[in-house]
């Protein structure tokens, strides 16, 4: 499908009046797009009797340069360069009337270092389109001339670990709970608790600000003088995801302040603050040695439904090129959406420095990282210590593994919920050190352990019969299939 | 108080068997290993003593256990750590740290606090005297 272009030029292609995008020069068949271009591929639903190239081509217009009908003043620009270009449409395996659409952009289009003005020229207007009837930006490739202009984690895999002097396992984190109506007090306890039987973190929920129950000094206070009661109390290294999250700029950068001055290691926002409230906090975290944890609060809005909005796997290149040093990809096996193949390109863009294509996992592109920062993502939501080697398996190592209820729901207390998770943890990873079929003796190793552990064999009886499995929507399209041999 | 520093510390203390294992993991990562050993083990400290250089190119673990056994006898009153070093391009960290040995009395830590203003207070971590240390 993919044939002709059909492009108008000269004096006839800015005749007044309107004309197909797919004419005035946004679908070229023939393009071969630069290594500075960025590229966006879309999944195109055009309304009944749309034309896919020409829905295709609108949607590269009304993202660059077009408007509904031609205009004179394109002839006082360098426009053939500006105008994005469709040069490729695919049927979407499996589904008819879906189309994906190969966009590519030159790089002057876009303000350097910028979220804000990206997001704004790519999904900024074309969502609304009335000639389609859905639209989804699937996946992005950045060139390498563009991912330099950002400043990237402020801290990354490898210096976090550093810094908290703990290497060769995953993180371990709890979300305080109940997430709402806890005092300052009573919450200081939850993380002391926590922290002391043996998690390396615990975190404030996306919605833990500054409330009539806990106002955000009282918290801050609290919860630092448990995060030193607990450091001293293990000899390791412990923190508290405060989350600086604010109506204001001034606001949020007044309670980060009061995190650093209090000698908080991390601070937390959520994703609803913005592009750029996000970039300004990940530039004041490098400044000021700080690991900036991101909760994706309200992503599912948008990314959760495979025919309309924004893949996560975009929103995840976005915040690695703004600058966060941990956030939320999913569990797989947890309470929230998460397929394992696409849940796995989440991870691989947080992780490498270069992605290879991989369309079982939802990549599309070749994306080179530059060697900017790894973030870490984080595994939260619905976990337990009984799914220790399928979250070892699933996840790999450079992850945060956060056990909400998973901890603070221990019939034997917090800390005992800490140790159990603890426990779990070093005795999956001491196995598959060993070279273990870990994945399969999974239960076996875990119940070993807790023949020394009251506290995990506690855990292992009251969880055993939970998990989650519903059908995920998002899913990819591609699955891999064995190669002939001729 | 039992210091829960490294990567397998909640479980019982490694048996020579269990820490060849690691080490022969670490080997096959193709990462360097290296013994250090303290006898102040606070948590910001980052730099421990070196047993050595870090062994590069070593293709059996009972080199580096015979170091260890070596180390121990020497400072076996010490905590005492393994870890692998990782060169490739975007580590060039320790991938993985662990204990292999404790002294016989562990450091204990407590919190000093200074009032500052407002509410705020200023935390430091600091080593008990051995002599009020619990046993």
């Amino acid at each position: 499908m993919n044939a002709h272009a059909g492009t108008v030029r000269g004096k006839e292609r800015y005749r007044s009046g309107t004309m197909e995008y797919a004419r005035m020069g946004y679908w070229e068949p023939d393009y071969v797009p630069k290594d500075t271009d960025v590229i966006a591929l879309f999944r195109v639903t055009p309304q009944e009797g749309v034309d896919p190239i020409e829905a295709s081509a609108a949607v590269a217009g009304e993202s660059s340069t077009a408007t509904w009908t031609v205009v004179w003043t394109d002839r006082l620009t360098a426009a053939e360069k500006y105008r994005a270009k469709c040069y490729r449409v695919d049927p979407v395996p499996g589904t008819p009337g879906s189309y994906f659409a190969y966009i590519a952009y030159d790089l002057d289009l876009f303000e350097p270092g910028s979220i804000a003005n990206l997001s704004a020229s790519i999904i900024g207007n074309v969502f609304g389109f009335k000639p389609l009837k859905a639209l989804r930006l699937e996946d992005m490739r950045f060139p390498v001339a563009y991912v330099k202009t950002f400043q990237g984690p402020a801290t990354g895999i490898v210096v976090e670990r550093e810094r908290l002097d703990k290497f060769g396992r995953p993180l371990l984190g709890a979300t305080v709970k109940p997430k709402l109506g806890l005092s300052g007090r009573n919450y200081g306890r939850v993380v002391y608790e926590a922290l002391k039987g043996g998690l390396d973190f615990t975190k404030d929920d996306e919605n833990i600000n500054s409330q009539p129950f806990m106002h955000w000094r009282d918290r801050f206070l609290y919860c630092m003088e448990a995060v030193n009661r607990a450091q001293a109390a293990s000899g390791e290294v412990k923190g508290t995801y405060l989350n600086i999250t604010a109506g204001t700029m001034e606001d949020m950068y007044e309670r980060a302040e009061l995190a650093k001055e209090l000698g908080s290691c991390i601070v937390m926002i959520d994703l609803v603050i913005g592009y750029t409230a996000i970039q300004s906090m990940a530039k004041w975290a490098r400044r000021n040695d700080m690991i900036l944890h991101l909760h994706r609060a309200g992503h599912s809005t948008y990314t959760r439904q495979k025919s309309h909005g924004v893949s996560f796997r975009v929103i995840a290149k976005w915040m690695r090129l703004a600058g966060v040093d941990h956030i939320h990809a999913g569990t797989v096996v947890g309470k929230l959406e998460g397929d394992p193949n696409t849940t796995r390109g989440y991870y691989d863009v947080c992780r490498e420095d270069f992605n290879p294509t991989r369309l079982e996992h939802g990549l599309f592109f070749d994306q080179s990282w530059a060697s900017l920062n790894k973030m870490m993502p984080v595994a939260s939501g619905g976990i337990h210590a009984g799914q220790m080697h399928q979250l070892l398996d699933l996840l790999g190592e450079d992850v945060v593994l956060q056990f909400g209820g998973g901890t603070i729901g221990h019939p034997m207390g917090i800390a005992a919920g800490a140790i159990a998770n603890r426990v779990a943890l070093e005795a999956m990873i001491l196995a598959r050190n060993e070279g273990r079929d870990y994945v399969h003796e999974g239960p076996e190793i875990l119940a070993r352990a807790a023949e020394t552990c009251t506290p995990l064999k506690a855990a292992l009886e009251v969880w055993k019969d939970v998990s989650f499995n519903y059908e995920s929507t998002d899913t990819p399209d591609f699955v891999p299939t064995a190669l002939e041999t001729v | 108080m039992k210091l829960t520093q490294g990567c397998f510390s909640f479980l019982p203390d490694l048996t020579d068997d269990q820490i060849t294992k690691q080490v022969q993991y670490c080997l096959a990562n193709g990462w360097a290993v290296n013994i250090e050993f303290t006898d102040d083990p606070h948590p910001r400290n980052t730099y421990w003593e070196m047993w050595g250089l870090p062994m590069f190119d070593l293709q059996d673990a009972a080199g580096v256990m015979m170091e260890l056994a070596e180390c121990r006898r020497v400072y076996g009153d010490r905590y005492v750590r393994i870890s692998g070093f990782d060169s490739s391009h975007g580590w060039e960290s320790v991938r993985i740290s662990f204990l292999v040995n404790r002294p016989p009395q562990e450091a204990e830590f407590e919190l000093v606090r200074q009032e500052v203003g407002g509410r705020a207070i200023r935390y430091s971590t600091v080593r008990k005297p051995a002599a009020h240390a619990s046993q």
